[in-house]
């Protein structure tokens, strides 16, 4: 199952990006390979409208089966988003990614 | 005989709730009791200025934007309209392609550059025009939709529209959006002289400033009002000083006018030193006008 993170660094000890449309990287956890991988959104923070859906047509390129983030998408993210077959996490932020992946797994985040 | 052209005045502040509206019902108002005056509601996301003037609604009309339409059947999920929107406005999703139409800037790229002519352009109502006359005044209200997101289509339509059914009514004031960003950008493109409210306050100067910025920018002559005049201290008043911009007018807190304001009353003729500061306005700005 591939699980990704918005996340404000490149590793598993980088703080969750609370935002998702201007999240800056995408963390992806393959939890049957344990492959890590690293996604850069970086380039939104030049775009002045349009940061949500640009960022959801990104995800779909990943197809998570799980997302892990902070806010909550937006609503044109939101949107997008229910086009993919995807669970959504939220209210992960104050944490590193290490310690949201954790909180996933025993049941702890709060699903959109 | 030879007509001058209409005198066009923008009144704008930065800050919001420093008295744009104030100052333009009741500058419209009292100059509409000597010559034909338009007063232009362009606060499209939140006009209140029908709030002051009573009179006989002339007309209303649908303003509508373009925006791209799907067509399913003729889409061959090439992709090229994801990639040429620039606001994110049309993105694909495996074979669906997805329309946002608040992102959307009606640019018509996705639509002009689809092979398959599978996104067509459609009106979508984003707004309404309306027209008030009361004797002498005409007064236009451009409102958005509640959930638009872009002001500034409708903002140039109402232009658009002023210039061909109201172009030769020889004063002209536009109420403006507050800020500092496209919306007042656009309401201010084509006045001669803009007028910033602010209050002496902190708040007040601080916004007063960027308010100023923007105007240097697009090359507006512009003068202060000072409104609430008495409250906080005297640094707009200093600032002003120091940047060489004319204050136009001193407007003194008073409760009263608070209290006429709350009632949806003009003060104008009530606040005894209200029409010298509207004359000393109207002639300051005519004086820059004419040497321009």
């Amino acid at each position: 199952m591939k699980i990704a993170f918005t996340a404000a660094g490149t590793t598993w000890e980088s703080m969750i990006d609370p935002r998702f449309g201007r999240t800056e990287f995408f963390i992806v956890y393959n939890d049957e390979t344990q492959e890590v991988s690293v996604v850069d959104n970086s380039a939104v923070k030049n775009e002045a409208h349009g940061a949500g859906t640009a960022t959801a047509q990104k995800i779909f390129e990943i197809k998570p089966d799980v997302l892990i983030t902070g806010n909550g998408p937006g609503e044109n993210a939101a949107t997008a988003l229910k086009q993919l077959n995807m669970k959504i996490f939220v209210n992960a932020h104050n944490m590193t990614i290490k310690e949201a992946y954790e909180n996933y797994k025993n049941g702890k985040l709060q699903s959109l | 005989m030879i007509n001058n052209p209409p005198l066009k005045i923008g009144i704008a502040s930065g800050k919001g709730g420093t008295g744009k509206t104030l100052l333009s019902t009741n500058l419209a108002a009292y100059l509409s009791l000597t010559q034909p005056t338009l007063l232009v509601d362009l606060d499209v996301e939140e006009p209140d200025d029908f709030l002051f003037v009573r009179g006989t609604t002339q007309s209303i009309t649908d303003q509508y934007k373009m925006i791209p339409v799907w067509d399913e059947k003729a889409c061959t999920l090439c992709g090229i309209c994801s990639k040429t929107c620039k606001y994110h406005a049309v993105i694909q999703l495996g074979s669906i392609i997805l329309v946002f139409k608040e992102l959307c800037h009606s640019c018509y790229a996705c639509s002009e550059l689809c092979p398959a002519g599978a996104l067509p352009m459609q009106k979508h109502k984003m707004g309404e025009i309306k027209t008030i006359t009361s004797g002498n005044l005409t007064f236009i209200e451009s409102r958005l939709n509640i959930g638009e997101e872009q002001a500034v289509p409708l903002i140039h339509q109402t232009h658009e529209r002023v210039e061909k059914t109201h172009g030769d009514i020889p004063l002209q004031i536009f109420d403006c959006p507050p800020g500092t960003s496209c919306p007042v950008v656009a309401s201010t493109r084509n006045v001669d002289f803009v007028v910033l409210v602010t209050e002496p306050t902190p708040f007040g100067l601080n916004d007063l400033r960027l308010a100023v910025e923007t105007m240097k920018e697009i090359h507006k002559p512009v003068g202060v009002v000072i409104n609430r005049y008495g409250i906080g201290n005297s640094d707009v008043e200093m600032y002003c000083r120091e940047a060489g911009i004319p204050v136009l007018a001193k407007i003194r807190y008073d409760r009263r006018i608070a209290e006429l304001y709350s009632n949806g009353q003009l003060v104008y003729d009530k606040i005894e030193d209200m029409q010298t500061s509207l004359d000393n306005i109207i002639k300051a700005i005519q004086n820059v006008v004419r040497k321009n």
